[in-house]
């Protein structure tokens, strides 16, 4: 598992009915792309986070497939209408099979 | 005629990057963070002891828009990262005597102010001493622990850390007193040529800035936001670490990180930013 992954997630705490919110997450990863070497000359494993979901009362709001390319730490920014109060839910899925995941609570005023 | 021609077309190369020149200089923003802190990156007199600078603008205002935006707010700012990490040593015991940053200092937020007077001449010491020294004399003397190297995560990490707490302080580095040979030799340094290319820190930061070398748009070398996330490194640098780099850009063998020669420049091109606000831990590219 590769070390210090802390999800962190940013959602406004209130919003009205049928309101377009900006979510903002990022994850603390490595993201090591398996195209490097390490001082003698051996390919450096690829650890990436492959996956990230997050979706709103059961309902996918987002699904994004990551590569190699993209460099540490993760950060995302995205859209969601809130037509109910509810729950936000994301889901990082790590190369090891490890799975992050954070929540948070959104009401509706 | 293929001589003229190709004159020709290196005044027309010429010409472009005069064009370009004139269109990249400081854009004309304010920084505010989290909604809260106000930070002077702009001020309309330098101090009187710094020749060559009518303002001083820090490197804030030389980066573009994105670059600028992820310093608005702390979620955006990768540099929080590192501060958050430095969260956890400032709390964790280590060393003989059994002790944490928080056992003698409680919350960061008592060091609010001390990264304003970075670096500043120790009487008990007798000598300069930068962040990174006062952080290793803490470490050495009252905690018993292990002194980080200069480049150390942990140690760019806490320095982040302490800087974060004095965000919106005016810098306010002593450049007479027991400073002022320190401040003399890095000012020395500071209009030297350096290397195969011959390149002063005043060539390009004094001369220069808000003009492209290359690609690089040119800054001021203001430090008052260090330690800096630099997106190319995807990770905080150190002063001495930038200074390290600018002087092997010129071609020329480079002092060390934690050098006298570097604690002198560092002393003077801190001074130099006086006025501005601390920002460290920013974000540049």
């Amino acid at each position: 598992m590769a070390k210090d992954v802390k999800p962190r997630v940013k959602v406004p705490k209130s919003a009205a009915a049928g309101e377009v919110v900006t979510i903002k997450t990022l994850i603390s990863h490595p993201m090591e792309s398996g195209q490097r070497k390490d001082k003698d000359g051996n390919l450096i494993p690829r650890s990436i986070i492959n996956r990230f979901t997050c979706d709103l009362n059961g309902v996918n709001v987002i699904d994004v497939t990551l590569d190699p390319a993209i460099s540490t730490n993760p950060y995302f920014e995205f859209d969601a209408k809130v037509d109910a109060a509810g729950e936000f839910k994301f889901t990082w899925y790590d190369d090891d099979g490890s799975v992050y995941e954070d929540t948070k609570p959104i009401e509706v005023a | 005629m293929k001589i003229k021609t190709l004159a020709g077309t290196c005044a027309a190369a010429a010409l472009a990057f005069a064009g370009l020149s004139a269109w990249a200089g400081p854009v004309d923003d304010t920084l505010v963070i989290n909604e809260e802190i106000e930070i002077v990156t702009h001020t309309t007199s330098a101090p009187d002891y710094i020749d060559g600078l009518s303002e001083q603008y820090s490197g804030w205002h030389f980066r573009e828009d994105d670059t600028r935006d992820m310093q608005r707010d702390d979620f955006d700012n990768p540099g929080m990262l590192g501060v958050e990490a430095a969260m956890e040593d400032w709390n964790t015991e280590d060393g003989a005597e059994g002790k944490s940053c928080a056992s003698c200092h409680e919350a960061p937020e008592s060091m609010a102010g001390v990264r304003t007077q970075m670096p500043k001449f120790s009487e008990t010491k007798g000598t300069m001493m930068t962040l990174e020294m006062y952080i290793n004399e803490c470490r050495t003397e009252r905690m018993g622990a292990e002194a980080w190297g200069w480049d150390d995560a942990a140690m760019v990490n806490m320095t982040a850390l302490i800087s974060s707490v004095s965000r919106g302080m005016p810098v306010n580095v002593a450049v007479d007193g027991p400073a002022a040979p320190f401040w003399e030799l890095g000012k020395e340094m500071y209009y030297t040529r350096y290397g195969q290319l011959e390149l002063s820190c005043a060539n390009c930061h004094e001369q220069n800035y808000g003009n492209f070398i290359r690609a690089d748009h040119l800054s001021q070398g203001q430090v008052n936001g260090f330690p800096v996330y630099r997106l190319k490194d995807a990770k905080l640098s150190s002063i001495h670490n930038r200074f390290k780099g600018c002087i092997r850009d010129t071609r020329a063998e480079t002092f060390k990180p934690g050098s006298p020669e570097f604690i002198a420049l560092e002393t003077y091109v801190a001074s130099r930013g006086n006025g501005l606000s601390v920002e460290g831990p920013s974000v540049r590219n």
